[in-house]
């Protein structure tokens, strides 16, 4: 197991590398630099030269990189070119409150989309599967823009039962307050995250029920529950467990649209601000933070999978 | 006597074989015949993309402004009402239809055009090929789409083609995956093998054996993928680094519906819906292929 | 086998008339069509046919192991003369396992792959027997052991991953040695694996049967499989069963022109390796709407009038063999001499005239 895990992360390391590598090239790339927005075409060569060197410019490309690279590890991912602010500052702020918003909406609709893929998934073809796949295939094809639309213009102007942006009302910053501010978005990216997950439970429990080892078992008189809880939710829940660590990113990307829509001051509107305005740094530093949290969430998925799971354990193991 | 003794089972199964490609047919169509969904959201479907296709005949001007009836809200004369610069809201909305349509359609193949030179290459080629280029798959599928597109956007003209490419480059991996499965399979069977022992080229093994045994799993993956694509092009509008002016898709026509939603939710409740409906009913298209894919999905031993 | 008047005494599962359909699309599908059986204590039976012929779902049905929605319906069900249609879906469930256990084809996905092979069989041991902590572990050891997988106690900790698909049919048969049955149904045990290692599982199904005491029905479409280890065959045909007989009956002495065919059809060794026979012509009906007379009529080289109009009664023959169809043995033989003259009458190749 211990084996299996460091060999996971002896390819999740060069990945991560490579990722820098691509992300700072990418930056050398941008039509637009933060050399570009200190200088001003009437600056004299002497100026902007000696404004290169003050940041480090005028180094080898590798240096630069390595001096980059250095930054990012020390937690220095650079400044916006744009408001000059320390991006990493910002994000100090913005990833919690993304947080805040994505992982209890993330758990809730996780937890219910499990709930309900396994009751549908084991009563294939009834009523209540029907409807609960029917529900699913709805779901999915709803823009997750459009839903929180429609919610702010039931709960917002229809019925004025909600406030429709930001976080909380200016001067106040009460609990209830933001609770209030809280449900609209929560509830338009639990809606969001539910249907892909319940339609993957759902699959993989008839996958599962239709195995030979459940009519095995029911040929040894094991009752229907004992299958259910014993045999098919396990094997069920094993990949199932794997989605969680491949959904790590989401912690910081996972609510770009519905954040941008509800104006809540997480990632998701500085990351559009960025793109918008050009402003490479950021959107820079957002792709390498949330390309490592797909490593590190990959890395997490195969742990995840291999304590659940014996064959790949010892698949890994050897 | 058991060396000789006959085996009872596939006599039957021997004589089937011919008539294959008919059931395969017939199950897709039975299994539509019987589900009313489908039938009612594919005829949807085809009204809405025959309205848009035919659109340039109508009678109609997206761009002709009707200063008197600003936001007017659905009427015989306009049934769709009009906008903030009183245009026509029905016209506008086959016109973005016909771009929200076309960007799906162009980004589906060239996702599929990617996946399926990735799909062949790594499973025909298998080894080390085959773990890099799946790991790739792994780590593309994972980081969160909007930000790669909207990442690689900033290096592309603002421009239907860029939307077109972005949107493909980032959607070809789950084609990629099956179509790899796809030909590991075939690769194994006798004719690709004799093929390739008679030197016959990889590009020929493809684009000869494995392309049209895999076409089956093509088609349906390419309807969900057609259906994704048309998603990921209106979030990408709406968020405004999509579609640009002057030109809208139904993505971009919930963006300016936003700030006139109070009073004229016609304006964000009509672009959504036919989104809705269209992906509803290219994902139900894309079940009932699965069906033609593979017809034990309908007797139940597969899902 | 179809005589209602045996003595009920020995007889452990008797089946009158046995009747499964299946609900799908609004179209009914006909798998058995009233089946008799009838399995003593000590018989190793094999039901023998074609896949489609019913023979699983035979005694799926049997078992109480068919979805819902699948209609079984019989006129006689008994095991050991208590009678299984009158008992509530708890009393089936407790029967399975403890006192008919059943094996199925593919052993490579018939156990659960997270669970070790001591859980799977702790858990039958536990359910059935009442045996828990060490007294479980002695018995699954000794179990293991009586099927044959060397140094059974650190086997028990493994997966089923870590086994070849025979030890993995032989850890079935262990599971089901542990609820000590009085009948294994063991469906196709041996199609899913190696021709040596399926001599083996049937020489241990044997010894099982001599040492254990219990009955085996063994389903197969191999005759060949089934020649070397049953003492009686019942051979079906479009979900009804055709030919009953001891295994000398069925081989040495077949009098149904389907067993006769199945027997009389040579192997090509080239076709061997596909598993695939054209060995009779045609092809088996469909069980949607299948047809009022003999199932086999199609595909029959001595098929008369009489054979669609209704479906044929057994005739009994010697012993207890009995077939299913319009003309007596001596009859068929008959028209074999006068249509084939030339040929030896003793050789019944059903293949000459469909050419």
């Amino acid at each position: 197991m211990a084996k299996y895990i460091a060999r996971r992360l002896l390819i999740a390391i060069p990945l991560l590398l490579l990722i820098s590598i691509i992300v700072f090239l990418l930056m050398r790339a941008a039509p637009y630099d933060a050399i570009d927005a200190m200088t001003t075409p009437k600056m004299s060569e002497e100026t902007i030269a000696a404004i290169k060197a003050q940041y480090g410019y005028d180094q080898p490309v590798w240096v630069q990189y390595f001096a980059w690279l250095g930054g990012l590890l020390q937690g220095n991912f650079g400044y916006s070119i744009v408001t000059k602010s320390s991006i990493a500052e910002q994000l100090a702020v913005r990833i919690p409150n993304t947080i805040l918003l994505v992982l209890p909406s993330y758990l809730v609709a996780y937890v219910t989309a499990i709930v309900l893929g396994l009751v549908a998934g084991s009563h294939r073809g009834s009523r209540l599967d029907h409807v609960i796949d029917g529900i699913a295939s709805v779901l999915i094809a709803v823009p997750s823009f459009w839903l929180a639309m429609l919610l702010i213009f039931v709960f917002g102007y229809l019925l004025r039962a909600l406030p429709i942006v930001g976080m909380q009302t200016v001067g106040d910053g009460s609990f209830v307050d933001v609770l209030r501010h809280y449900i609209l978005p929560f509830v338009t990216l639990t809606i969001a995250f539910l249907p892909d997950n319940l339609r993957y439970v759902r699959s993989s429990t008839i996958t599962q029920i239709t195995q030979d080892y459940v009519m095995v078992q029911e040929a040894f008189g094991a009752k229907r529950a004992e299958i259910m809880f014993r045999h098919v939710c396990r094997n069920v829940l094993g990949p199932v467990l794997t989605r969680l660590g491949m959904a790590l990113p989401m912690l910081v990307t996972g609510a770009i649209i519905t954040e941008t829509i509800f104006s809540w001051p997480g990632v998701g509107p500085y990351f559009m601000t960025a793109i918008k305005g050009m402003d490479y740094p950021i959107v820079m530093a957002i792709l390498i933070l949330s390309s490592t949290l797909v490593i590190i969430g990959n890395l997490l998925a195969d742990v995840l999978n291999a304590l659940a799971d014996p064959r790949i354990r010892q698949g890994g193991a050897r | 006597m058991a060396a000789t003794a006959p085996t009872a089972a596939p006599a039957a199964d021997a004589r089937r074989r011919p008539a294959r490609r008919h059931t395969r047919a017939q199950a897709a169509w039975s299994a539509f015949r019987h589900d009313k969904v489908a039938i009612v959201s594919l005829a949807l479907l085809a009204i809405v993309v025959v309205a848009c296709l035919i659109a340039p005949l109508l009678p109609l001007s997206p761009n002709a402004t009707d200063v008197a009836h600003r936001l007017a809200a659905p009427s015989a004369q306009h049934i769709f009402g009009t906008d903030q610069l009183g245009r026509d809201y029905f016209a506008r909305v086959l016109y973005g239809g016909r771009v929200s349509l076309l960007v799906g359609v162009l980004a589906m193949l060239t996702s599929l055009v990617i996946g399926i030179i990735v799909g062949t290459v790594a499973g025909l080629l298998g080894g080390i090929v085959d773990a890099i280029l799946m790991r790739i798959v792994d780590v593309l599928s994972s980081v969160p789409w909007l930000v790669l597109v909207t990442v690689v956007s900033i290096f592309l003209k603002p421009g239907l083609t860029s939307i077109i490419l972005v949107i493909g480059l980032f959607s070809w991996m789950e084609i990629a995956r099956l179509v790899r499965t796809e030909t590991q399979t075939i690769k194994e069977r006798d004719f690709v093998q004799y093929a390739q022992l008679c030197g016959v080229s990889p590009a020929r093994v493809i684009i000869r054996h494995i392309i049209p045994a895999a076409l089956p799993t093509i088609i349906t993956a390419s309807t969900t993928s057609l259906a994704s694509a048309i998603m990921t092009e209106s979030s990408l509008s709406f968020l405004g680094v999509g579609v640009q002016q002057p030109m809208s898709s139904w993505g971009s026509m919930l963006q300016d519906a936003q700030q006139y939603m109070q009073n004229d939710i016609y304006m964000a409740i009509i672009p959504g819906l036919l989104i809705v409906i269209v992906i509803f009913a290219f994902n139900k298209l894309g079940n009932i292929m699965r069906v033609f894919a593979d017809p034990q999905v309908m007797s139940g031993e597969r899902e | 086998m179809a005589d209602t008047q045996q003595a009920p005494a020995g007889d452990l599962l008797r089946v009158r008339n046995l009747r499964t359909t299946f609900h799908a699309h609004r179209s009914l599908v006909k798998a058995v069509r009233g089946v008799d059986l009838t399995v003593r204590e000590g018989d190793f039976l094999a039901v023998v046919g074609e896949s489609g012929s019913g023979k699983s779902v035979t005694m799926k049905s049997v078992m109480g192991l068919m979805p819902d929605n699948a209609d079984v319906e019989a006129d006689e069900l008994t095991f050991c003369g208590r009678d299984m249609l009158a008992m509530s879906d708890e009393e089936r469930r407790r029967m399975r396992g403890g006192e008919i256990a059943m094996i199925f084809q593919d052993p490579m996905t018939s156990l659960d792959p997270l669970r070790t092979i001591g859980k799977h069989l702790r858990e039958v041991l536990k359910r059935h027997r009442g045996l828990t902590g060490a007294a479980a572990d002695t018995e699954a050891v000794r179990v293991l052991g009586q099927v044959g997988i060397p140094s059974p106690e650190q086997r028990l900790s493994q997966y089923p991953h870590e086994f070849s698909g025979g030890m993995r049919q032989r850890v079935l048969i262990a599971m089901a040695l542990c609820c000590q049955p009085k009948l294994l149904i063991a469906d196709e045990p041996t199609t899913a694996l190696d021709v040596t290692i399926q001599a083996q599982i049937l020489d241990l199904l044997r010894r099982l049967r001599d040492e254990a005491g219990m009955s085996v029905v063994l389903i197969s479409h191999d005759l060949g499989v089934v020649a070397n280890v049953c003492n009686r065959v019942a051979v079906m045909y479009g979900g009804v069963i055709m030919e009953t007989g001891t295994v000398d009956d069925i081989f040495l002495r077949p009098r149904h022109p389907y067993t006769r065919a199945l027997l009389g059809a040579v192997p090509n060794p080239a076709d061997r390796r596909h598993g695939r026979l054209v060995s009779i012509p045609g092809s088996a009906p469909s069980l949607v709407d299948p047809p009022d007379g003999c199932p086999f009529a199609d595909r029959c080289t001595y098929t008369c009038d009489r054979c669609r109009q209704a479906m044929p009664a057994f005739i009994a023959y010697e012993g207890e063999q009995t077939a299913r169809c319009v003309f007596t043995a001596d009859e068929l033989d008959r028209m074999d001499r006068t249509r084939r003259p030339a040929e030896d009458a003793a050789s019944h190749d059903a293949k000459g005239d469909a050419r």
